[in-house]
Parts: structure tokens; C-alpha cells; sequence
């Protein structure tokens, strides 16, 4: 077993590989909803704003992620350092089927329902905050599970700027032809994404409301 | 000194329609030149069929539409001049489908308006069991339960409840007894006659239902295509010869015919 003593050797270098990928991506996932919530909140109640917004996100969507680093490098104060960057980038990966999953939520909300709480006299803020965005978190939540497990497998390019990561391994691996190392970058990345999931998943699964 | 506004207010009435009318933004007019008076303690039918412009109507006096002519009087004052919000929170409204929140116990539905004006809790609380037992539900046993948990009956009853929650002086209800199985819609008829007693409350109701019009309307206001055809008590509905009325008492005669031919002797 020669891998589960490559993994025993290169105990610290893994782990620590992996807090950094869990912090890329869990800053990107801050940010992309401290975004894209927002975002689309605005798309659902402008119809007119919500084709330029998830169109912008689409196009983000479609950059191939190591063509997105190379156009992010560049710019100013985003260049200076690879985390900054990867994050950025991760960030727009995210937003789409965060923001597209929020319209969709809100969109999603019985009109009985909405019809009843303006009746009765609730501001739109109030029906946004106690009625639209409690009723819909539980599909928001799964665009951010989406978002998130997407985001894990990307960060793995990460490397490739020098922000470090699970990345780190499979690009040396690659280059020295040695697939341990880049089981050691894959299985925890993968891992990342299969524990992100199912965490997320019940987190979803608790907010949905009951219904027979 | 509480006696005096209160026999004002009674006299004036607390909805009026003055020549109301509201048009789509394509200029398709949903309802054409209303004129309706409501006093409290009355209840107003709107009857007529779907697309007649029943609920238009309704969704002028709680300014959830602004009407395109005319004006609707709330309590003697425009709803244009109304503070939308504050005019909603002073009315009750039951919708179709009842429009409970799912995400929300029965408790917190029924204390969503009380929480809204930020009443005390123990005041707000002591409302919503109050409410309950008036809807014939147990606070013990329902307050927590959620909207799904409930049969149609109970949601109805809950909606109702919620409606009355901060004691409106006005209560709007759009097809309340609809979707709902003819014994519980027996019940709750029953029980709205009571309620209706005890609360003196000007109440207009949306329905399609001629026995339902007779059985609890003070007035009923006959819909046609967005025009007013005629306002008649239950007894003037039943002889009135004004064709639409008369197409809808002929039509409820049929299943009156139809129990009597089928009477044992």
C-alpha cells in the first residue's frame, strides 16, 4: 500500500493544501452571495435588468477558468496576488446558479401567497425578508451547493497562478509523471466536493419547508 | 365617549364606490362606472361569473389596483389619499386559496398583522388564542401546527382568524368558501352568520355561488362583463326580472326542482 504511505508521509503538506483550497473557495462563496442573492433579488424584480445580469453571469459561466486567470492578471490591485485572483475568478464562476436559483426562488413563491401578504398590508421589503426569501432559501441553498461544489473542482486550477491548493499536487503530478501525487491533490478535492454536498444538502433539506 | 364616532361611522358608509371604474394599461376596461354603498354590520355580495370583475372590485377597496375613473371611498376618504399600507392593515382580507404562509405556524400567521403594528407579545398572544377559539380551533392543539398540517376547513378558518386579527373594521373576502367540500362549506357559513352577528362588520364578499349570495348577503350586487347590472336584497334577487339576475335565479331554481321531484311524501 504504497499510496496509503505516500498519504501518511505527506500528511501536513495535504492537509495544509487542503485549508488553503477550502479557504479559496469558501471566501469565493462569501462573496458570490453577498452578490448574487442581491443580484438576484434585483433580476426578479425588474424584469427588464434580468436578462443583462444573468447574461453577464452566462458569459463569466463560459470563460474557460484557465483563459479567465490569464485576463484577470492584469488587472491592477487583482494581479498582485494569486489568491486575490483565484478568488475573484472563482467568484464569478459562482454567481450564476446562485443568482439563476434566486430569481428562480422567488419566482417560485405562490402567488396566493405573495397576493395575501401585500393584502394585509406588508411593505415589499417586509414580503421580500419574511415572506419571499424564507420561502425560497431552500432553492437558493441548492444554487449554492451547485456553486460550491463547481468552485472545488475549479479552485484545483488554481495552482496554476501559484494560489496554492489541492491544485498544487495534480500539477506536480502531472509534470513529474507521478500519479500519487496527483491522487494526492484529486481524492481530497473530491472528497471536498462530496463532503460540501452532502453537508449543504441537509442544511436544504432542513429549510424546505414540510409539505405532505 | 367611545359611543359618539362609533354611530358616526355607522351611519356613513365605510366603502363606497363612486362611479369606479378600472381599466387594463391596453385600455380593456375590467369594471365600468360602479357605484356601491357598504355600511358596517351589512354584508355586500359580488356575484357574477369569472372575468365579471368581482375581485377588480374587491382589490379597489384595499388599493391593491387604483381605479382608472371615479374614486373609492374607504371610511369617507379616497384610497388615493390612503397610505396604501396603513389602508390594508385596516382592512381584513381572505383570499382564494386562503394564501396562508407555509413557511409559518398557524400561531404566527394568525399574528402576522398584530406583529406588523408591533403590538406587546402577551397582547398579541392573548389576541391569537382568542381568534382560534372564535374559529373553533384549540390554541393548545393548533397554534403550532403548520399550514400543510391542516384540512382545507381549518386553513379556511385560519384565514379568516388571520384576517380579523387586529379587529378591522372592514372585511374582504374573495370566494372564501370556495375548494372547500359542501359540509364544511355548510359549517362555515353557519359559522360566518354568527360571526357576522356578533362583529357588525362591513363585509364584502366575492362569489359565483347564487345559493351562497342568498344565504349570507345582506345586499347582492349583480356583475356583469365589468358593469353593475343591479343591487337587490336577497328577496328582490329572487323576483327581480333584470335578464342576468334572472338567468342566475332560473338556473338555481333547476336544483331547487330537482330536490323537490325527488321529495318522499
Amino acid at each position: 500500500m504504497k499510496f496509503i504511505d505516500f498519504f501518511i508521509r505527506h500528511q501536513r503538506e495535504i492537509v495544509q493544501a487542503t485549508v488553503e483550497h477550502i479557504w479559496l473557495v469558501g471566501m469565493a462563496m462569501l462573496i458570490a452571495v453577498a452578490i448574487g442573492v442581491p443580484l438576484g433579488i434585483i433580476a426578479s424584480r425588474h424584469p427588464w435588468l434580468s436578462k443583462p445580469i444573468l447574461g453577464g453571469a452566462n458569459i463569466a459561466e463560459t470563460i474557460p477558468s484557465l483563459a479567465l486567470f490569464g485576463f484577470l492578471l492584469p488587472v491592477p490591485w487583482l494581479g498582485d496576488r494569486a489568491d486575490r485572483l483565484v478568488i475573484t475568478a472563482l467568484t464569478l464562476y459562482a454567481l450564476l446558479p446562485i443568482i439563476r436559483n434566486t430569481t428562480a426562488g422567488i419566482a417560485g413563491v405562490d402567488s396566493a401567497v405573495r397576493e395575501a401578504a401585500r393584502g394585509m398590508g406588508m411593505t415589499e421589503n417586509q414580503i421580500l425578508f419574511q415572506v419571499e426569501l424564507p420561502l425560497s432559501a431552500p432553492t437558493i441553498l441548492a444554487g449554492v451547493r451547485v456553486a460550491t461544489v463547481l468552485t472545488i473542482g475549479i479552485a484545483t486550477i488554481a495552482a496554476a497562478v501559484g494560489a496554492g491548493g489541492l491544485g498544487e499536487f495534480i500539477f506536480r503530478g502531472l509534470a513529474m509523471v507521478n500519479d500519487q501525487l496527483i491522487l494526492a491533490g484529486a481524492i481530497p478535492a473530491a472528497a471536498l466536493a462530496l463532503l460540501a454536498d452532502f453537508g449543504l444538502s441537509l442544511l436544504e433539506r432542513r429549510l424546505r419547508p414540510a409539505r405532505s | 365617549m367611545k359611543a359618539e364616532p362609533d354611530r358616526e361611522a355607522a351611519r356613513e358608509p365605510a366603502i363606497e364606490f363612486q362611479n369606479a371604474g378600472y381599466r387594463l394599461p391596453n385600455g380593456r376596461a375590467l369594471l365600468e362606472n360602479v357605484g356601491i354603498k357598504v355600511r358596517r354590520g351589512e354584508t355586500l355580495v359580488l356575484l357574477g361569473r369569472s372575468g365579471a370583475g368581482k375581485t377588480t372590485a374587491l382589490k379597489l377597496i384595499n388599493r391593491l389596483l387604483d381605479p382608472s375613473d371615479g374614486e373609492v371611498l374607504v371610511e369617507g376618504k379616497s384610497t388615493r389619499t390612503w397610505d396604501a399600507i396603513s389602508l390594508r392593515r385596516h382592512i381584513g382580507y381572505v383570499i382564494q386559496d386562503i394564501g396562508l404562509f407555509p413557511h409559518l405556524t398557524v400561531e404566527r400567521n394568525v399574528s402576522l398583522v398584530p406583529r406588523l403594528e408591533q403590538w406587546p407579545v402577551e397582547r398579541t398572544r392573548a389576541r391569537t388564542d382568542e381568534l382560534l377559539r372564535l374559529m373553533g380551533l384549540e390554541p393548545d392543539t393548533f397554534s403550532k401546527r403548520y399550514p400543510h398540517q391542516l384540512s382545507g376547513g381549518q386553513r379556511q378558518r385560519v384565514g379568516i382568524a388571520r384576517a380579523l386579527a387586529v379587529d378591522p373594521p372592514i372585511l374582504l373576502m374573495d370566494e372564501p368558501f370556495g375548494s372547500l367540500d359542501p359540509l364544511t362549506t355548510g359549517e362555515l357559513h353557519k359559522e360566518f352568520q354568527q360571526l357576522q352577528r356578533r362583529l357588525q362588520k362591513a363585509i364584502v364578499i366575492v362569489t359565483h355561488d347564487v345559493g351562497e349570495s342568498l344565504l349570507l348577503a345582506t345586499r347582492i350586487a349583480l356583475l356583469d362583463a365589468g358593469k353593475l347590472t343591479g343591487i337587490y336584497t336577497p328577496k328582490e334577487f329572487l323576483v327581480a326580472q333584470e335578464p342576468v339576475a334572472a338567468a342566475y335565479v332560473a338556473n338555481f331554481r333547476m336544483y331547487e326542482e330537482a330536490e323537490r321531484k325527488n321529495e318522499v311524501h
